[in-house]
């Protein structure tokens, strides 16, 4: 595993490799399978102001580095990146296009990220995007690189935008009696205005919600919200949690422990509408599987047993017309289901890697 | 690297028209010069030029079909949604086609509870935010020529706003794009969740200033209306003192969804335009607005009142009700076309630079003013570092505009020094161009520029914007744009 020390070496690197797969900390295994070059040799905060909400890092760097840095300067990542503990980089986070939980208020990664500087499939080192929050100069290719699993270049330094970290964090967690009014109730609480950091579900009927604000706030807010989920289904038993238990509740699901062991972890984006066909679909598939949906029902976190194979999946994104990612396991692909825009994507990826050196078993 | 913007380049212009009439009736092509002038400029007015013709597709199937026709016959082309651009991204290619989008003006698919609405690219800014109000929701980018934009032109630019540093910008709140490609090739992006899978297609293809082909549908995202806003005017006697006001608020853990920056300058020009009556004597005013739920808010605004005090303001005014706050805002938002009644000409520039060093910005920026001669008013979206100075001129005085031109010049270049952009939401377009590669490298040009080719290799699509390329159309007028002069449009 050759591991660059700097963009120099990473640039000789590429220059003289095929079949090109990166690996950060090893967090999404499905994804740095195989791997020949590493971040790990390129790590570390090199730009941090807090009055700009901005920092840059290496790619290398692992998250809770930075969390830290953030945290003690009241700041935090608004788009809550998930394994933080397990020792996931700045960069896997950003080539696997991956949000937590706490992405439901203000959006996910590639609604913060600002500037990258990458080495592409020619070797070249390229610099997009800029340092401050707000810059309509050159294309984003920022965005483009978020959710790119390694295809178009190795990232190197990435910039970010943060955001303060509220006063105090308070969660509810909520028994609905049926699949379906739990579901109402995701529905209704994104209507909402309620401000929720987060919006978790775990079937059959378990809500968890979470505040951040103001401690003046906080006791009216969580009422508001309890008689909301009272009006949805008066059948509802709630318990609010604060202090530790809040953190963590939400730690854990940050790092996805509700996953059995031995199963595989698959991130399938979908909408609420589609929660209550997702579980049928589940209940009357092959396999059984433990389910997490998050950001409002936005996405399922999907975890089934390892002999789950690419076509059972891709059976189910075609069912619900989604694609999916594998984080864990093994797969010939772990990129499966719907695939959009392919003609576009197929064109930047020409400029970005001509000679193919970014080996994955897909184009996009 | 790109060829010569004339007509020589298609290969027959009759056939071309032959062609055209097929897919439209007659009266849906423009070609006489009446017709065409409103065409010619867009909202940097300075910059014009006249194309071959104009069409007025209806439906999707007609600008796919005038794509792949323009892509037959190498004829480049512009699609325009209502050419509010302040960057020149609008400006037709001499002697190309203009591909009017604004009657693609129909809302598809509305889902309230998804909070999701999938539009026309012609259907106008705020149009969104008015049609999904019953159910509390509303579309969040907000650029002051709301009332006037289209989608497609905020997507193409990737709009802003007054609320940007909380919300992001137009890129933020779009989930799904069906383009069609400069070949012709239809693709869709992105989908109708907020999650995804894989690179971020959808967030490339906006703000690329039409270099990657013509948006036919776009999913955006809805957010509940905030349930509560507050809203305060705060004068200050130094600029400084405002810029360093904000510094406060966000060292204070607040996050305000605007924070603006008006100088002495544009408090006159909107008194004397609208009577925005602030006070005489502030060298500064700070416009600072919280918005979440009522409970949150409440508890915000003792914190914000403090801060502010703290940080010298020797009036503030905090809006009662509704009306106090539109008061507020309108006197902000006519700032600009207020200017334009001060001076005959002025040009608007867009730069960002780094919170932390705005008061060193705003100094600058007087000295230069001092330097040149040449009046500059101040006017910005102090949150997030978004500059608007107003370089005012008289193009009927010898070598003015010129002057007014290199002010703008040293204040883009300032904005590069300090690490900031030369742009933070009007774009590039034709504008700006030549101070891309300040901002960026040789290298990162060139590969921007491979990066447009690969998409559209014979560069057809609103050639020769965002990017350094050919010449420029002449610079023929200026001043404010005729829907500013009236007040229907604010710049911003």
């Amino acid at each position: 595993m050759h591991q660059p020390a700097n963009i120099e070496e990473l640039q000789d690197f590429v220059r003289a490799s095929q079949n090109i797969r990166v690996c950060g900390a090893g967090t999404k295994p499905a994804l740095s399978a195989g791997a020949n070059v590493s971040t790990s040799g390129m790590s570390g905060i090199l730009e941090y102001e807090p009055s700009e909400y901005t920092f840059t890092a290496l790619a290398g760097t692992p998250l809770s580095e930075i969390r830290d840095a953030l945290a003690e300067n009241g700041q935090l990542f608004p788009f809550d990146p998930p394994l933080v503990e397990a020792g996931a980089t700045l960069g896997g986070t950003t080539a696997s296009g991956l949000s937590g939980p706490g992405r439901f208020r203000y959006g996910g990664i590639r609604d913060f990220i600002l500037g990258v500087k990458m080495v592409t499939g020619e070797g070249r080192a390229v610099f997009g995007g800029g340092k401050v929050v707000k810059n309509a100069a050159g294309f984003d290719i920022p965005k483009l690189v978020t959710g790119s699993l390694g295809r178009l270049g190795v990232l190197v330094e990435l910039t970010f935008k943060v955001f303060p970290v509220p006063e105090t964090w308070t969660t509810i967690c909520a028994d609905f009696p049926r699949l379906e009014t739990g579901n109402s109730a995701i529905i209704r609480l994104a209507m909402a205005q309620e401000e929720l950091q987060c919006l978790d579900f775990e079937p059959p009927g378990r809500l968890w919600l979470r505040l951040g604000g103001l401690s003046a706030a906080v006791d009216g807010r969580v009422d508001r919200v309890r008689n909301l989920l009272q009006q949805v289904d008066a059948g509802v038993k709630n318990e609010v949690l604060s202090g530790t238990e809040d953190a963590q509740a939400w730690n854990d699901a940050r790092e996805f422990r509700w996953v059995p062991v031995n199963h595989q972890l698959i991130k399938l984006p979908v909408s609420s509408a589609q929660v209550v066909i997702a579980e049928q679909l589940l209940a009357e598939a092959s396999f059984e599987s433990v389910r997490r949906y998050s950001v409002g029902g936005n996405v399922l976190w999907l975890a089934v047993p390892e002999r789950v194979g690419g076509d059972e999946v891709d059976r189910l994104c075609q069912q619900l017309g989604r694609p999916a990612l594998a984080l864990t396991g093994s797969w010939s692909d772990p990129q499966r289901g719907l695939r959009h825009g392919r003609a576009f994507a197929e064109r930047l990826l020409t400029v970005f890697d001509p000679d193919s050196r970014f080996e994955m078993t897909t184009t996009a | 690297m790109s060829a010569e913007p004339d007509s020589a380049s298609v290969q027959n212009i009759t056939a071309f028209f032959a062609e055209l009439n097929r897919i439209y009736s007659t009266d849906r092509i423009l070609t006489n010069k009446a017709q065409l002038a409103p065409y010619e400029s867009d909202g940097l007015t300075c910059f014009r030029a006249r194309p071959c013709g104009v069409v007025l597709p209806e439906n999707q199937q007609e600008v796919i079909d005038t794509v792949r026709l323009c892509h037959r016959f190498a004829m480049p082309f512009v699609a325009r949604g209502s050419g509010t651009s302040l960057s020149g991204g609008a400006v037709p290619i001499e002697n190309g086609l203009v591909i009017a989008m604004n009657r693609l003006n129909k809302i598809l698919d509305y889902d309230a509870e998804q909070r999701t609405v999938v539009v026309e690219p012609g259907v106008i800014n705020l149009k969104v935010s008015q049609h999904v109000a019953g159910d509390q929701l509303y579309y969040a980018p907000d650029p002051s020529s709301g009332p006037v934009c289209t989608i497609g032109g905020n997507v193409a630019f990737n709009s802003g706003g007054a609320h940007c540093l909380k919300y992001g910008m137009t890129s933020n709140h779009v989930l799904g794009i069906k383009a069609v490609l400069p070949d012709g090739e239809i693709v869709e992006l992105g989908g109708d969740s907020l999650e995804s899978v894989g690179q971020d297609l959808t967030g490339m293809f906006i703000g690329s200033e039409g270099l990657f082909g013509v948006a036919l549908e776009v999913t955006l995202r809805l957010l509940p209306k905030p349930e509560k806003y507050y809203t305060l005017q705060a004068a200050y006697d130094s600029l400084e003192k405002a810029g360093n006001a904000v510094a406060m608020v966000v060292a204070s853990g607040l996050l305000p969804g605007a924070m603006e920056i008006m100088d002495r300058l544009s408090m006159d020009a909107a008194d004397a335009a609208i009577g925005a009556g602030y006070p005489q004597d502030a060298a500064a005013v700070l416009i600072v607005e919280l918005e979440g739920t009522t409970d949150e808010v409440e508890a915000e605004m003792p914190l914000l009142h403090s801060v502010i005090e703290e940080s010298g303001a020797y009036i503030v005014e905090a809006a009662k009700d509704d009306a106090h706050r539109t008061k507020i805002w309108t006197g902000r938002k006519s700032a600009f076309s207020a200017v334009g009644r001060l001076s005959p000409d002025f040009i608007v520039q867009d730069g960002v630079v780094p919170r932390t060093r705005l008061a060193e910005a705003l100094a600058e920026i007087e000295r230069l003013s001092g330097k040149y001669g040449i009046r500059v008013a101040n006017v910005f979206h102090a949150g997030d570092g978004n500059l608007h100075p107003l370089v005012m001129f008289d193009g009927r005085e010898e070598g003015a505009l010129h002057k007014a031109e290199e002010l703008s010049g040293e204040i883009i270049r300032l904005c590069i020094r300090l690490g900031g952009s030369i742009t933070g939401e009007h774009g590039v377009g034709l504008e700006k161009r030549m101070y891309l590669g300040e901002m960026y490298g040789e290298d990162d040009i060139e590969f921007m520029h491979r990066l447009q080719h690969a998409v559209d290799p014979l560069e057809l699509a609103n050639r020769g914007k965002k990017l350094p390329a050919a010449t420029a159309p002449a610079l023929l007028t200026r001043g404010a744009h005729p829907l500013e002069k009236q007040g229907v449009i604010f710049r911003d």
